[in-house]
């Protein structure tokens, strides 16, 4: 086992009471929530203060062809990913790497499969129907909400990505510090999918 | 946390429990938003089950059930209140705005005509 350069890496810290990298994710978790918020927020207003009538009144589900039946799919895609990078750490906790390493890639395939039926099946017809962020308000939103989030996927899958790849060599040189990563790892996966959970309802089915 | 092999495989049948409940809410979700109800009875409808959805994810997957004496909750706290300001500030506001606003407002916003039924590949479902 490497010398720990940095305090609290493994043990919690006495006052935290979590070792220091998961404060510093549930830190940059807190200001994610206020981010994705203000979003929300946004969105709120706009619908909440929408013209009633004429040509800017809120589009119902025929104009905004959003279908239920795709968000569904993905939003399972998302919670199945959850699971999977839950047990990769439970995996970790009791020393079997392999498998581990199995769940991360079922995470990963799983991300890559939410961003490819988001992009063919649903941004790619927009766009060749003409449908663009300055279509409408809610298309405005739209874009904003999802793509924004749709980062927060792909930046999700380079993180699990190294982990599989380069960054598996950390778990025999410390399994301790990778198991913890693969945590905090897991932290901000999990907030990814919890914006979706809330995206979804919001923007296909209400 | 909870260290042990034992404790670990608990937590593993915890997890698969809170997924079957996961799939079941979001079944519910959409199962909700095709029934009839009256005025704003969808919309919270489906907050509810996100919120359920939520915490489920945050207390279990996250962790949280497990931290209870951690600082953490303390950034949390004040997070989830601010989250919950930012959500109602339009719910009182959003209306109040629109209805004070000059009748020509909406009139200078660019027109762009939506695709109707049919055009876009998407709607054929």
């Amino acid at each position: 086992m490497s010398a720990e350069v940095l305090p609290y890496t493994v043990k919690p810290h006495p006052v935290t009471g979590v070792y220091s990298g998961k404060l510093g994710t549930w830190l940059f978790l807190a200001s994610e929530v206020m981010l994705f918020g203000a979003l929300f927020s946004m969105y709120v207003f706009l619908r909440v203060g929408a013209p009633t009538e004429g040509s800017a009144v809120w589009p119902t589900h025929d104009q905004t062809h959003l279908s239920w039946k795709i968000g569904g799919f993905n939003t399972l895609m998302l919670i199945i990913s959850s699971v999977t990078m839950v047990l990769a750490w439970a995996q970790l906790k009791m020393n079997n790497f392999s498998k581990a390493r199995m769940y991360l890639m079922i995470t990963f395939v799983l991300a890559g499969i939410f961003l490819a039926v988001k992009l063919t099946m649903e941004y790619i017809p927009k766009f060749d129907a003409g449908i663009r962020p300055s279509t409408s308000v809610f298309f405005a939103a739209y874009f904003v909400l999802t793509g924004l989030h749709g980062l927060h996927i792909l930046g999700g899958m380079a993180v699990i990505g190294y982990f599989i790849g380069p960054g598996a060599a950390l778990w025999k040189e410390n399994p301790e510090y990778y198991t913890n990563r693969i945590e905090c790892t897991g932290l901000y996966w999990h907030f990814v999918d919890l914006v979706w959970i809330f995206l979804f309802p919001v923007l296909y089915l209400m | 946390m909870a260290d042990s092999h034992a404790d670990i495989s608990k937590h593993v049948n915890l997890y698969l429990g809170v997924f079957a409940a996961l799939a079941v809410l979001t079944i519910a979700t959409v199962a909700v938003s095709r029934v009839e109800l009256s005025g704003t009875g969808h919309i919270v409808a489906a907050l509810v089950i996100a919120a359920v959805k939520a915490s489920l994810v945050a207390t279990v997957f996250m962790h949280l059930k497990w931290e209870r004496s951690a600082w953490i909750w303390w950034p949390l706290s004040l997070c989830a209140f601010f989250f919950v300001v930012l959500l109602t500030l339009p719910t009182l506001t959003a209306t109040e705005a629109r209805d004070r606003a000059p009748a020509n407002t909406w009139d200078k916003l660019p027109v762009r005509e939506m695709p109707i039924h049919g055009e876009h590949a998407a709607a054929e479902h």
